[in-house]
């Protein structure tokens, strides 16, 4: 297999997941699968602050729901089927690969960043839930559409396994996907289901229990944000909240911690069901985001150290708390929403 | 956020690529724009890097004093830590523990050394020679 060159179109995204699966749908006649809208319908918008995890020395924060799910929740909504295989071998996993080339099957490969020669020294860090796909092969080296790069890429054999065989936290595994099953979608049956994949996601950030989870993690961040600087010392206080910041704002988000994004799904979703209450709560997101950018802000203000006092870290989290709040009153709205 | 304030500021990620934000043109409809870099998530990330090369230089001066083994200290520079390294050596956490300590690293066999030299993507010699 000297050239392959699959018919693969590279689409740049903000978020590597939702590139893949909208690529991938495309690619399989869904022209009208838009990074938004597949973040959307599988229920991308969450908040977890997962206490004790430490990721990289700081707490262990998300602003979406678990890698993987986005695909899998807006294919079975769209009565797609995603195959997806996963090896202990990496033998098999490079056969496998290969042959799905030779069948002229662009597949979506997870891997981990931080051995990818491509990424910038600074983002490699044992991050492993990182989505990329390959669409041929060209002198023994692997084409390689990454929705992150503005444009494609290439990988070479080695370091193609040593990424699909990244070890640690979510260690890929060779893991490799690709939706089968494809057939058109009706605009009745789009509506409906985006209908589903709102309700979804008011459940999420709403009615899961505990005090971890949606609007009331939020809460919770806000909560420990408050102990930060007695408990750890103004440095490490500090880096905590630098962390919470990356988390939102890194290449990956669209910005506001996925907020934006969402607020464009609703834009999206409001144009497709004609259903004019969607673009208002459309709003209320963007507002979100705003909040979040303005508290990062804040927060960038407090780890570059020109402000660094508990008042400072007070007012972090009632801004927080603020968010959480808005996010509530639009989640309970969207959840009224009927068909 | 609107259009025009999307920050372009500089980043690591000039030169490689620039990221994919969710932003309001003059119309207030949503589109997807290009962004080199926020300063406030670089100042973000700096910090975090500052951070890793304190606890590496922290990690070299105990090699040197003789209170940690190599291993300890190519776990901080490649940023692992022992559930990782557990990943990649196939070593129980406890087993790489152990290895921490100077007087048990001494005795490691070539296949335990090779195997911590593969997941650190460096030579035997490299690791054994070490001092700080």
């Amino acid at each position: 297999m000297d050239k392959l060159i699959l018919p693969y179109n590279h689409i740049q995204t903000a978020h590597c997941e939702n590139g893949v699966a909208t690529g991938l749908l495309r690619h399989h006649g869904l022209e009208f699968m838009t990074e938004p809208l597949m973040f959307g319908l599988g229920s991308g918008i969450f908040y977890i602050h997962i206490p004790f995890l430490m990721v990289n020395g700081g707490p262990a924060i998300s602003y979406r729901s678990m890698p993987g799910w986005i695909f899998s929740r807006a294919s079975k909504l769209l009565g797609i089927k995603v195959n997806r295989k996963k090896f202990s071998s990496e033998k098999e996993a490079y056969d496998y690969l290969n042959q799905q080339i030779k069948l002229g099957n662009p597949v979506g490969c997870q891997v981990g960043v931080f051995n990818l020669p491509y990424f910038p020294a600074e983002y490699r860090f044992h991050f492993n839930a990182h989505n990329l796909v390959v669409y041929g092969k060209e002198n023994g080296n692997y084409l390689v559409s990454d929705p992150v790069m503005e444009t494609v890429t290439t990988l070479t054999e080695e370091d193609m396994l040593k990424v699909r065989f990244a070890k640690g936290p979510l260690a890929p595994k060779g893991h490799v996907y690709y939706p089968e099953n494809v057939k058109p979608v009706s605009k009745e049956h789009l509506q409906k289901v985006i209908y589903k994949a709102i309700h979804r996601s008011a459940f999420d950030m709403l009615n899961i229990p505990g005090p971890i989870c949606g609007v009331d993690g939020i809460k919770y961040t806000a909560k420990q944000i408050r102990k930060w600087r007695e408990k750890l010392g103004p440095r490490k206080a500090g880096l905590y909240l630098g962390q919470i910041v990356r988390m939102q704002e890194e290449i990956g988000t669209g910005g506001g911690g996925f907020r934006f994004l969402y607020a464009a799904f609703l834009e999206q979703a409001s144009e497709i069901t004609g259903n004019t209450k969607l673009l208002k709560l459309s709003d209320e997101f963007t507002k979100a985001g705003d909040l979040w950018r303005a508290s990062a802000v804040n927060m960038g203000r407090i780890y570059k150290g020109r402000l660094n006092e508990q008042k400072d870290f007070l007012e972090s989290a009632n801004m927080l708390d603020e968010i959480a709040e808005i996010e509530r009153a639009a989640f309970k709205e969207l959840r009224k929403i009927k068909i | 956020m609107k259009k025009e304030d999307l920050p372009q500021d500089p980043s690591a990620l000039v030169g490689v690529t620039r990221e994919v934000c969710y932003v309001k043109d003059a119309s207030g409809k949503y589109v997807s724009d290009l962004s080199t870099g926020w300063d406030v998530k670089k100042q973000a990330l700096d910090n975090a890097w500052d951070d890793i090369k304190e606890r590496v230089e922290g990690a070299s001066a105990k090699v040197k004093n003789g209170e940690v083994s190599p291993v300890f200290y190519f776990m901080e520079l490649k940023l692992m830590d022992l559930t990782l390294l557990s990943g990649y050596t196939g070593f129980w956490k406890w087993t790489i523990k152990r290895h921490f300590k100077p007087s048990v690293f001494k005795n490691l066999s070539d296949k335990k050394l090779a195997t911590y030299a593969k997941a650190f993507d460096i030579t035997v010699k490299e690791l054994k020679n070490f001092n700080g």
